[in-house]
Protein backbone atom coordinates (compact mmCIF):
# COMPACT_ATOMS: atom_id res chain seq x y z
CA UNK A 1 0.00 0.00 0.00
CA UNK A 2 2.38 2.68 -1.21
CA UNK A 3 -0.40 4.80 -2.75
CA UNK A 4 -1.58 6.48 0.51
CA UNK A 5 2.05 7.33 1.35
CA UNK A 6 2.55 9.01 -2.03
CA UNK A 7 -0.75 10.83 -1.49
CA UNK A 8 0.58 12.21 1.81
CA UNK A 9 3.70 13.43 -0.02
CA UNK A 10 1.46 14.99 -2.69
CA UNK A 11 -0.61 16.80 -0.04
CA UNK A 12 2.56 18.05 1.69
CA UNK A 13 3.82 19.45 -1.63
CA UNK A 14 0.45 21.12 -2.26
CA UNK A 15 0.49 22.77 1.21
CA UNK A 16 4.07 23.95 0.61
CA UNK A 17 2.98 25.47 -2.74
CA UNK A 18 0.09 27.20 -0.95
CA UNK A 19 2.25 28.58 1.89
CA UNK A 20 5.41 29.67 0.07
CA UNK A 21 5.78 33.24 -1.23
CA UNK A 22 8.84 32.63 -3.45
CA UNK A 23 7.33 31.97 -6.87
CA UNK A 24 10.51 30.38 -8.26
CA UNK A 25 10.41 27.75 -5.48
CA UNK A 26 6.69 27.28 -6.13
CA UNK A 27 7.32 26.61 -9.84
CA UNK A 28 9.95 24.01 -8.94
CA UNK A 29 7.65 22.38 -6.35
CA UNK A 30 4.84 22.18 -8.89
CA UNK A 31 7.23 20.21 -11.12
CA UNK A 32 7.92 17.84 -8.21
CA UNK A 33 4.16 17.65 -7.57
CA UNK A 34 3.57 16.52 -11.16
CA UNK A 35 6.32 13.89 -10.88
CA UNK A 36 4.88 12.39 -7.67
CA UNK A 37 1.40 12.37 -9.24
CA UNK A 38 2.87 10.57 -12.27
CA UNK A 39 4.15 7.90 -9.84
CA UNK A 40 0.65 7.59 -8.39
CA UNK A 41 -0.86 7.24 -11.87
CA UNK A 42 1.53 4.35 -12.56
CA UNK A 43 0.45 2.62 -9.34
CA UNK A 44 -3.17 3.05 -10.41
CA UNK A 45 -2.34 1.27 -13.73
CA UNK A 46 -2.68 4.45 -15.83
CA UNK A 47 0.75 4.22 -17.47
CA UNK A 48 -0.21 6.39 -20.46
CA UNK A 49 -1.52 9.14 -18.19
CA UNK A 50 1.64 8.82 -16.06
CA UNK A 51 4.11 9.44 -18.84
CA UNK A 52 2.03 12.24 -20.31
CA UNK A 53 1.90 13.90 -16.88
CA UNK A 54 5.66 13.39 -16.36
CA UNK A 55 6.56 14.84 -19.76
CA UNK A 56 3.97 17.58 -19.98
CA UNK A 57 3.24 18.44 -16.33
CA UNK A 58 6.71 18.08 -14.80
CA UNK A 59 8.58 19.21 -17.91
CA UNK A 60 6.73 21.57 -20.19
CA UNK A 61 4.49 23.34 -17.65
CA UNK A 62 7.49 24.08 -15.39
CA UNK A 63 9.26 25.68 -18.36
CA UNK A 64 6.13 27.79 -19.02
CA UNK A 65 6.04 28.98 -15.41
CA UNK A 66 9.77 29.80 -15.38
CA UNK A 67 9.37 31.73 -18.63
CA UNK A 68 6.54 33.75 -17.09
CA UNK A 69 8.53 34.41 -13.90
CA UNK A 70 11.38 35.81 -16.00
CA UNK A 71 8.99 38.61 -17.04
CA UNK A 72 6.93 39.09 -13.85
CA UNK A 73 7.86 39.54 -10.18
CA UNK A 74 9.72 36.70 -8.46
CA UNK A 75 7.97 36.85 -5.09
CA UNK A 76 4.34 37.07 -4.12
CA UNK A 77 3.35 40.06 -1.97
CA UNK A 78 2.41 39.25 1.65
CA UNK A 79 -1.34 39.56 2.07
CA UNK A 80 -3.68 39.66 5.07
CA UNK A 81 -5.56 36.51 6.06
CA UNK A 82 -9.15 36.46 4.81
CA UNK A 83 -11.86 34.23 6.27
CA UNK A 84 -14.13 34.06 3.19
CA UNK A 85 -12.04 31.78 0.95
CA UNK A 86 -11.31 29.39 3.86
CA UNK A 87 -15.02 29.05 4.68
CA UNK A 88 -15.90 28.43 1.01
CA UNK A 89 -13.22 25.74 0.72
CA UNK A 90 -14.21 23.99 3.98
CA UNK A 91 -17.91 23.91 3.08
CA UNK A 92 -17.33 22.73 -0.51
CA UNK A 93 -14.83 20.08 0.67
CA UNK A 94 -17.20 18.78 3.38
CA UNK A 95 -20.11 18.56 0.91
CA UNK A 96 -17.96 16.73 -1.67
CA UNK A 97 -16.66 14.20 0.88
CA UNK A 98 -20.20 13.62 2.18
CA UNK A 99 -21.51 13.11 -1.36
CA UNK A 100 -18.63 10.75 -2.19
CA UNK A 101 -19.40 8.30 0.64
CA UNK A 102 -22.09 6.62 -1.50
CA UNK A 103 -19.64 5.90 -4.32
CA UNK A 104 -18.15 2.41 -4.89
CA UNK A 105 -15.03 1.57 -2.84
CA UNK A 106 -11.53 2.00 -4.26
CA UNK A 107 -10.60 -0.88 -6.60
CA UNK A 108 -14.08 -2.48 -6.50
CA UNK A 109 -14.32 -4.55 -9.74
CA UNK A 110 -18.16 -4.54 -9.65
CA UNK A 111 -18.40 -0.73 -9.71
CA UNK A 112 -20.71 0.58 -12.48
CA UNK A 113 -17.75 2.28 -14.19
CA UNK A 114 -16.23 -1.16 -14.93
CA UNK A 115 -19.32 -3.13 -15.92
CA UNK A 116 -20.56 -1.19 -18.95
CA UNK A 117 -18.42 0.59 -21.55
CA UNK A 118 -15.04 -0.27 -20.01
CA UNK A 119 -15.58 -4.02 -20.28
CA UNK A 120 -17.00 -3.55 -23.78
CA UNK A 121 -13.85 -1.79 -25.00
CA UNK A 122 -11.56 -4.41 -23.41
CA UNK A 123 -13.58 -7.19 -25.03
CA UNK A 124 -13.77 -5.71 -28.54
CA UNK A 125 -10.38 -4.01 -28.91
CA UNK A 126 -8.30 -7.16 -29.73
CA UNK A 127 -10.48 -8.28 -32.65
CA UNK A 128 -11.60 -4.87 -33.93
CA UNK A 129 -8.46 -2.72 -33.59
CA UNK A 130 -5.70 -5.34 -33.13
CA UNK A 131 -3.65 -3.07 -30.89
CA UNK A 132 -2.12 -4.38 -27.64
CA UNK A 133 -2.54 -1.06 -25.81
CA UNK A 134 -6.29 -0.58 -25.21
CA UNK A 135 -5.81 3.10 -24.28
CA UNK A 136 -4.25 3.77 -27.70
CA UNK A 137 -7.00 1.82 -29.44
CA UNK A 138 -9.74 3.85 -27.74
CA UNK A 139 -7.92 7.19 -28.09
CA UNK A 140 -7.05 6.94 -31.77
CA UNK A 141 -9.90 4.82 -33.10
CA UNK A 142 -13.09 4.58 -31.03
CA UNK A 143 -12.73 8.18 -29.83
CA UNK A 144 -10.80 9.49 -32.84
CA UNK A 145 -13.14 12.47 -33.33
CA UNK A 146 -12.57 13.45 -29.70
CA UNK A 147 -8.82 13.46 -30.27
CA UNK A 148 -9.31 15.53 -33.42
CA UNK A 149 -11.32 18.05 -31.38
CA UNK A 150 -8.50 18.11 -28.85
CA UNK A 151 -6.07 19.01 -31.62
CA UNK A 152 -8.37 21.87 -32.61
CA UNK A 153 -8.35 23.12 -28.99
CA UNK A 154 -4.54 23.03 -28.86
CA UNK A 155 -4.34 24.83 -32.21
CA UNK A 156 -6.73 27.53 -30.95
CA UNK A 157 -4.71 27.97 -27.76
CA UNK A 158 -1.51 28.19 -29.79
CA UNK A 159 -3.02 30.87 -32.04
CA UNK A 160 -4.20 32.71 -28.92
CA UNK A 161 -0.72 32.66 -27.37
CA UNK A 162 0.79 33.89 -30.64
CA UNK A 163 -1.74 36.74 -30.92
CA UNK A 164 -1.12 37.77 -27.30
CA UNK A 165 2.66 37.54 -27.29
CA UNK A 166 3.63 37.67 -30.97
CA UNK A 167 5.09 40.91 -32.31
CA UNK A 168 6.05 42.17 -28.84
CA UNK A 169 9.63 42.80 -29.96
CA UNK A 170 8.44 44.99 -32.82
CA UNK A 171 6.17 47.07 -30.57
CA UNK A 172 8.96 47.62 -28.02
CA UNK A 173 11.21 48.90 -30.83
CA UNK A 174 8.49 51.27 -32.09
CA UNK A 175 8.14 52.77 -28.61
CA UNK A 176 11.90 53.24 -28.37
CA UNK A 177 11.89 55.01 -31.74
CA UNK A 178 9.28 57.47 -30.48
CA UNK A 179 11.43 58.22 -27.43
CA UNK B 1 -15.02 5.38 9.93
CA UNK B 2 -14.43 2.33 7.69
CA UNK B 3 -16.61 4.10 5.13
CA UNK B 4 -14.06 6.92 4.99
CA UNK B 5 -11.11 4.49 4.86
CA UNK B 6 -12.60 2.59 1.92
CA UNK B 7 -12.96 5.91 0.11
CA UNK B 8 -9.46 7.13 1.02
CA UNK B 9 -8.76 7.93 -2.62
CA UNK B 10 -11.76 10.24 -2.86
CA UNK B 11 -11.07 11.93 0.46
CA UNK B 12 -7.40 12.54 -0.46
CA UNK B 13 -8.35 13.81 -3.92
CA UNK B 14 -10.98 16.18 -2.49
CA UNK B 15 -8.50 17.59 0.09
CA UNK B 16 -6.01 18.12 -2.75
CA UNK B 17 -8.71 19.77 -4.87
CA UNK B 18 -9.65 22.12 -2.02
CA UNK B 19 -5.99 23.14 -1.51
CA UNK B 20 -5.92 24.05 -5.21
CA UNK B 21 -9.23 25.93 -4.98
CA UNK B 22 -8.00 27.81 -1.88
CA UNK B 23 -4.82 28.81 -3.72
CA UNK B 24 -6.91 30.17 -6.59
CA UNK B 25 -9.38 32.22 -4.53
CA UNK B 26 -7.13 33.39 -1.67
CA UNK B 27 -4.03 34.50 -3.58
CA UNK B 28 -3.86 37.86 -5.36
CA UNK B 29 -0.84 36.89 -7.47
CA UNK B 30 -1.98 35.79 -10.94
CA UNK B 31 0.91 33.35 -11.48
CA UNK B 32 0.07 31.61 -8.21
CA UNK B 33 -3.58 31.47 -9.23
CA UNK B 34 -2.60 29.58 -12.39
CA UNK B 35 -0.50 27.17 -10.30
CA UNK B 36 -3.51 26.63 -8.01
CA UNK B 37 -5.62 25.88 -11.08
CA UNK B 38 -3.02 23.25 -12.05
CA UNK B 39 -3.25 21.62 -8.60
CA UNK B 40 -7.03 21.51 -8.99
CA UNK B 41 -6.66 19.94 -12.43
CA UNK B 42 -4.27 17.21 -11.24
CA UNK B 43 -6.71 16.43 -8.40
CA UNK B 44 -9.60 15.95 -10.85
CA UNK B 45 -7.43 13.75 -13.10
CA UNK B 46 -6.40 11.71 -10.05
CA UNK B 47 -10.08 11.26 -9.15
CA UNK B 48 -10.96 9.83 -12.57
CA UNK B 49 -7.89 7.59 -12.71
CA UNK B 50 -8.53 6.23 -9.21
CA UNK B 51 -12.10 5.34 -10.26
CA UNK B 52 -10.67 3.26 -13.11
CA UNK B 53 -8.45 1.15 -10.82
CA UNK B 54 -9.51 -2.51 -10.39
CA UNK B 55 -8.07 -4.34 -7.36
CA UNK B 56 -5.67 -7.02 -8.67
CA UNK B 57 -5.92 -5.58 -12.17
CA UNK B 58 -3.03 -4.59 -14.38
CA UNK B 59 -2.36 -1.77 -16.86
CA UNK B 60 -4.76 -2.08 -19.85
CA UNK B 61 -2.18 -3.46 -22.29
CA UNK B 62 -2.60 -7.01 -23.61
CA UNK B 63 0.43 -9.26 -22.95
CA UNK B 64 1.43 -11.45 -25.93
CA UNK B 65 1.92 -15.20 -25.43
CA UNK B 66 4.44 -17.45 -27.28
CA UNK B 67 2.10 -17.97 -30.23
CA UNK B 68 1.82 -14.22 -30.71
CA UNK B 69 -1.79 -13.98 -29.52
CA UNK B 70 -3.10 -11.43 -27.04
CA UNK B 71 -3.74 -12.71 -23.51
CA UNK B 72 -7.21 -11.37 -22.73
CA UNK B 73 -8.34 -13.48 -19.75
CA UNK B 74 -6.68 -11.42 -16.99
CA UNK B 75 -8.09 -8.48 -15.04
CA UNK B 76 -7.37 -5.05 -16.56
CA UNK B 77 -7.99 -1.65 -15.03
CA UNK B 78 -10.57 0.40 -16.90
CA UNK B 79 -8.91 2.11 -19.91
CA UNK B 80 -11.72 4.64 -20.47
CA UNK B 81 -10.87 7.12 -17.65
CA UNK B 82 -7.24 6.98 -18.80
CA UNK B 83 -8.19 8.01 -22.35
CA UNK B 84 -10.39 10.87 -21.16
CA UNK B 85 -7.71 12.14 -18.77
CA UNK B 86 -4.99 12.02 -21.45
CA UNK B 87 -7.11 14.51 -23.39
CA UNK B 88 -7.67 16.58 -20.23
CA UNK B 89 -3.92 16.84 -19.45
CA UNK B 90 -3.03 18.05 -22.93
CA UNK B 91 -5.90 20.55 -23.06
CA UNK B 92 -4.90 21.67 -19.55
CA UNK B 93 -1.40 22.52 -20.73
CA UNK B 94 -2.83 24.49 -23.66
CA UNK B 95 -5.06 26.54 -21.33
CA UNK B 96 -2.16 27.05 -18.88
CA UNK B 97 -0.04 28.44 -21.72
CA UNK B 98 -2.87 30.77 -22.75
CA UNK B 99 -3.42 31.90 -19.14
CA UNK B 100 0.27 32.58 -18.60
CA UNK B 101 0.53 34.62 -21.80
CA UNK B 102 -2.43 36.70 -20.55
CA UNK B 103 -0.48 37.19 -17.30
CA UNK B 104 2.53 38.42 -19.29
CA UNK B 105 0.35 40.89 -21.22
CA UNK B 106 -1.16 42.14 -17.93
CA UNK B 107 2.36 42.58 -16.53
CA UNK B 108 3.26 44.68 -19.58
CA UNK B 109 0.12 46.80 -19.43
CA UNK B 110 -0.08 47.37 -15.65
CA UNK B 111 3.46 46.69 -14.40
CA UNK B 112 2.17 44.23 -11.77
CA UNK B 113 0.48 40.83 -11.53
CA UNK B 114 -1.16 41.41 -8.12
CA UNK B 115 -4.90 41.38 -8.69
CA UNK B 116 -5.85 44.01 -6.06
CA UNK B 117 -3.34 46.52 -7.44
CA UNK B 118 -4.69 45.97 -10.96
CA UNK B 119 -8.28 46.51 -9.75
CA UNK B 120 -7.19 49.68 -7.90
CA UNK B 121 -5.64 51.04 -11.11
CA UNK B 122 -8.79 50.26 -13.11
CA UNK B 123 -10.93 51.86 -10.41
CA UNK B 124 -8.85 55.07 -10.34
CA UNK B 125 -8.85 55.25 -14.12
CA UNK B 126 -12.65 55.00 -14.20
CA UNK B 127 -13.02 57.91 -11.75
CA UNK B 128 -10.57 60.33 -13.36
Amino acid sequence: MIEPLLFVLLLALAVAILKLKDLFAIAMLSGAFSLVSAGLFTLMDAVDVAFTEAAVGAGFTTVLFLGTLAVTANTERQQPFRLGPLLVVLVVGAVLIWAGLDAPLYGDPTAPVHTHLGAEFIGRAPSEIDMPNIVTAVLASYRGYDTMGETAVIFTAGVGVMLLLGGRKGRDLDEEDQD
Amino acid sequence: MSEVLGHWNQVAVIVLMMIGLYTVISSDNLVKKVIGLNLFQVAVIMFYVSMGKVAGGTAPIFPVDEAGNYVTDIAFSNPLPHVLMLTAIVVGVATTALGLSLVIRIQEAYGTVEEDEILDMDHREAHV
